[in-house]
């Protein structure tokens, strides 16, 4: 049985343990006991204060918390240590985790309530409204799309691409989180920086036969580089 | 019910007084029972611009305090009938503007009067959130001129995030542009934004466009709002801003430089 926990961040990664599985039909049935303990005597080290999740698939009960102290209680005169359930339906979940439990989600696709296996990307955020001098829009973890202009004073931010259909008056920031694979596309570039994964270029510096016209902005060899229009650009992937 | 029309532009100097005086007229004298409150607390100037200065007795902030009630403090206009000014405090600054006080007072004057026009302070502080917040409906006084027009965009984007509509998720604010000390002249010269290029770049569809004019110097010296002039062009220019703003179609004029200024000129020398 595998479980795994999605990485959120460095100091939190997933890991892949093997845990054992108790079915558990009646968590008051004394055959369950027996059975566990002449198990556990045959290969003592092996069970000693091993990790154990409890399947609720055939059980109907096990809906307070009480009953999961009793089997916790149940599991330890036997050196085995609960860690959580599986397969618990709504009302069996909220019993396990005032007991403690959380729900372990099975790798091997017998789950009760199969959750979808892909989890859809983050959508973009869309902005329908000029955007005014002063403001500032931040996408966090997706691409932002403008479907209006972007004001002088303005500034747009994405960890992703911008889109900006009108004229972009103010500044773009794309990969702000550092993706340099991002990209900014504008109608109109008429902006006052755009900057891509830290990389910026303040419209002193840009040609000024670029400005005024459709344009994108990416990073090709670590330069920031205007691309007239919407042409895929060499060096490109 | 009432609407609250805020006159707003971010920038100082550009005509809001003028402006919130001319439109307060204007839709009184189309029948309208109409206040023009002054928000420009410590820069009192309305009262001067509607020349009622010497009847003013009690002010915004002394019913905001609880000093007077509105009755006390309203002015009523002596040329037009249906016209009310409420005028402001000279002594007090911007922070007296209490948040409940102003509410209860917009509340009040709500149930007496078919417009309410806020004429607001410069900058995007306290004084010009306070005016801005109750709006159903903004003019956006802009003039020609780059740093003017980035200013009314940040106001415009302060209506939308910061305004009363804006925090309870109701309908927008409504949005209307005056250009304001247009001279057709210098922009065909290069020397000012066009109306295209304001448009363009603000967005907002035009209520009108007020000509650069000498009678606007004139009427807000003499205490008459320019409105009230029929030899203005600036006058007749926020008469049609008036009427488009009730719901009338106008042709916009003062958009191209005044063909007969050259024989009158020309006139006008030979006479002196």
């Amino acid at each position: 049985m595998a479980v795994t926990a999605a990485a959120t961040a460095t100091r939190l990664q997933g890991g892949i343990f093997t845990l054992m599985v108790v079915k558990v039909a009646d968590p008051y049935d004394p055959i369950l006991e027996r059975e566990l303990g002449e198990q556990v005597a045959m290969s003592p080290t092996f069970f000693a204060q091993a990790p154990v999740v409890l399947d609720l698939k055939d059980s109907l009960s096990c809906t307070a918390a009480a009953d999961f102290t009793a089997l916790k209680e149940m599991l330890a005169r036997h050196q085995l240590v609960v860690v959580g359930v599986q397969n618990a339906s709504a009302l069996q979940l909220r019993a396990a985790q005032a007991a403690a439990l959380p729900a372990l989600k099975s790798a091997n696709g017998n789950a009760r309530r199969p959750t979808p296996e892909r989890v859809a990307p983050p959508r973009p955020r869309l902005v329908m409204q000029p955007v005014r001098s002063g403001t500032q829009i931040y996408a966090k973890g997706t691409d932002l799309i403008v479907v209006a202009p972007v004001s002088a004073g303005a500034e747009v931010i994405a960890d992703g691409h911008i889109h900006v259909y009108g004229p972009l008056r103010g500044r773009a920031i794309a990969g702000a989180a550092g993706d340099q694979s991002a990209r900014i596309f504008t109608q109109r570039l008429e902006a006052e920086l755009v900057s891509i994964a830290g990389r910026y270029l303040v419209s002193d510096a840009i040609a000024p036969e670029l400005m005024q016209q459709p344009a994108q902005v990416a990073l090709i060899d670590d330069h920031l580089t205007i691309l007239p229009g919407w042409s895929s650009s060499p060096g490109a992937s | 019910m009432a609407k609250v029309i805020v006159v707003t532009s971010g920038k100082g100097g550009v005509g809001k007084t003028t402006t919130a005086a001319a439109v307060a007229t204007g839709l009184a004298m189309r029948g309208h029972k109409t206040v023009v409150i002054d928000f420009d607390v410590g820069l009192r100037n309305l009262d001067l611009v509607m020349g009622c200065e010497r009847r003013v007795v009690f002010d915004f902030i002394n019913v905001i305090n609880g000093d007077a009630n509105l009755q006390q403090a309203l002015i009523r206009d002596k040329r037009i009938d249906k016209l009310y000014i409420f005028p402001t405090s000279q002594t007090r600054d911007k922070e007296a503007l209490k948040r409940e006080g102003v509410d209860r007072v917009m509340n009040e004057l709500r149930k007496d009067f078919e417009y309410v026009v806020c004429d607001s302070p410069a900058g995007i502080e306290h004084g010009a959130m306070t005016a801005l917040y109750h709006a159903d409906s903004a003019i956006i006084v802009t003039n020609p001129e780059v740093s003017s027009v980035r200013d009314s965009d940040r106001i415009i984007g302060m209506l939308a995030s910061k305004s009363r509509r804006a925090e309870k998720r109701e309908k927008p604010v409504e949005e209307h542009l005056l250009l304001t000390r247009y001279a057709p002249g210098r922009v065909k010269k290069g020397e000012m934004l066009s109306v295209d290029d304001v448009k363009e770049i603000l967005s907002v569809p035009l209520l009108g466009i007020i000509p650069e004019s000498e009678t606007v110097l004139k009427a807000s010296n003499t205490g008459v709002p320019v409105i009230l002039d029929p030899e203005s062009p600036a006058g007749r220019a926020y008469d049609d801003a008036v009427a488009r703003f009730a719901g009338e179609q106008r042709e916009m004029r003062f958009v191209l430089p005044e063909r007969r200024s050259f024989l009158r000129g020309w006139f006008g020398r030979a006479a002196s």
